[in-house]
């Protein structure tokens, strides 16, 4: 059960970002969690309602994006779903497969509250017409 | 139940506050193992030393295959071993008897090492003394097929074990784990002629079911040591592991 030490990885991080940003608390943070990435979906939440108490984020809420496991085969470059201790070319049955999703351990979002000073007027605006900032972006 | 403050009044919900913004991350959820990992890296790198991370359950032999290793590569190449342990300093004390500079991390609870503990280890356990530099260091991880898969530690290469008194069906079972090798060891295989139940072609074709071509060694490293494929791939990823650095300061040398 190492789901505990994973959401205090993420939680640094969430916390890190709202301090950042000047935020006052925490609402959803969204993760995406591939089959072959090592954590359970259903540990990571019972986890997060422990791990969440602090500043910030005791009452965020976790939502997490669990993706499947998906293979492109080398030999006949067809792409499908797999499960995770059987990951084979459904069209060929060959092995030699590359994995294109399923090993994802990724923190998408994090909404914040209470940031002073976010008018979209006073953020620099990108070319899609996205206020953005640094590496993270307002959307 | 209202999710936010707890209140039992049907279809009770708070607006949105209207200073709530959402920021796009999309990063790696361990990037605080992972920037300590490759810290970890860059300071093994620096000072020329090859990492190997050693994983299996409990019991699959991970003791004695450094014991064996390091009586068999003598003078040839130096090790160290970094131990990971719940409790006990006894697989440290017990390598250092046999001669092994050996350093032991006990993670109380915890069921692996993650990249800040090698940090910390790093600290106390120099990667030279009078001895000499250390060529390949081992980590010793936790005994456990799950957990230690999920943190890089700044190692170079990741080799699993599986001993014949285990299932030969365990790479099914451990994906994680079992993918994350760049080698797998079939350890205890003296035993082989006793088991009836460990097929070592089972074992292959479980992990081919993973879409990996990961090479397989068989070794024995108990009384009638027989470790010769595990010490030939061993120095073959160590030669290679010095070329970048050896060309490095080829050129450093032509410059000056």
């Amino acid at each position: 059960m190492h789901e505990m030490a994973v959401c205090n990885e993420l939680l640094d991080q969430v916390r890190a970002s709202a301090l950042q940003h000047g935020a006052r608390s925490v609402g959803t943070i969204t993760v995406r969690v591939g089959a072959l990435s090592g954590v359970e979906p259903d540990l990571l939440e019972r986890a997060f309602t422990i791990a969440r108490a602090g500043d910030y984020t005791e009452n965020a809420r976790l939502l997490v994006e669990t993706i499947n496991v998906r293979v492109r085969c080398r030999r006949c470059g067809n792409e499908n779903e797999a499960a995770a201790n059987r990951l084979l070319c459904k069209a060929c049955g060959g092995y030699a497969v590359d994995l294109v999703g399923g090993d994802e351990l990724l923190l998408a979002s994090i909404e914040l509250h209470g940031i002073p000073d976010a008018e979209p007027s006073k953020q620099g605006r990108n070319e899609q017409g996205q206020i953005s900032e640094g590496e993270d972006s307002y959307v | 139940m209202c999710e936010t403050c707890g209140c039992s009044i049907p279809g009770h919900e708070h607006p949105e506050p209207a200073d709530t913004h959402t920021v796009e991350v999309l990063k790696g959820l361990m990037s605080s193992n992972d920037h300590a990992a490759a810290h970890n890296r860059e300071h093994f790198d620096r000072s020329g030393v090859l990492v190997v991370n050693l994983m299996s359950s409990p019991g699959a032999g991970k003791t004695r295959l450094l014991e064996q290793t390091a009586a068999t590569l003598g003078e040839q190449l130096s090790i160290a071993v970094i131990e990971g342990d719940l409790e006990t300093e006894n697989d440290a004390e017990r390598l250092r008897r046999g001669g092994i500079r050996a350093h032991q991390i006990t993670t109380g609870s915890a069921c692996h090492l993650d990249a800040h503990l090698i940090h910390q280890a790093l600290h106390e356990f120099p990667l030279a003394d009078e001895r000499g530099p250390v060529d390949i260091l081992f980590i010793e991880n936790v005994g456990n097929l799950v957990c230690p898969a999920a943190f890089d530690l700044g190692q170079h290469l990741n080799v699993v074990l599986l001993s014949t008194t285990e299932g030969d069906d365990k790479p099914a079972k451990y994906p994680v784990m079992f993918r994350a090798a760049d080698l797998v060891m079939i350890s205890k295989c003296d035993l082989l002629p006793l088991l009836d139940d460990f097929s070592v072609d089972r074992a292959r074709s479980s992990l081919e079911g993973l879409g990996r071509q990961t090479p397989i060694i068989q070794t024995a490293a108990g009384r009638q040591s027989d470790i010769g494929a595990w010490i030939e791939w061993l120095k073959a990823r160590r030669a290679e592991h010095r070329l970048p650095r050896v060309e490095e300061e080829e050129k450093a040398t032509q410059i000056a």
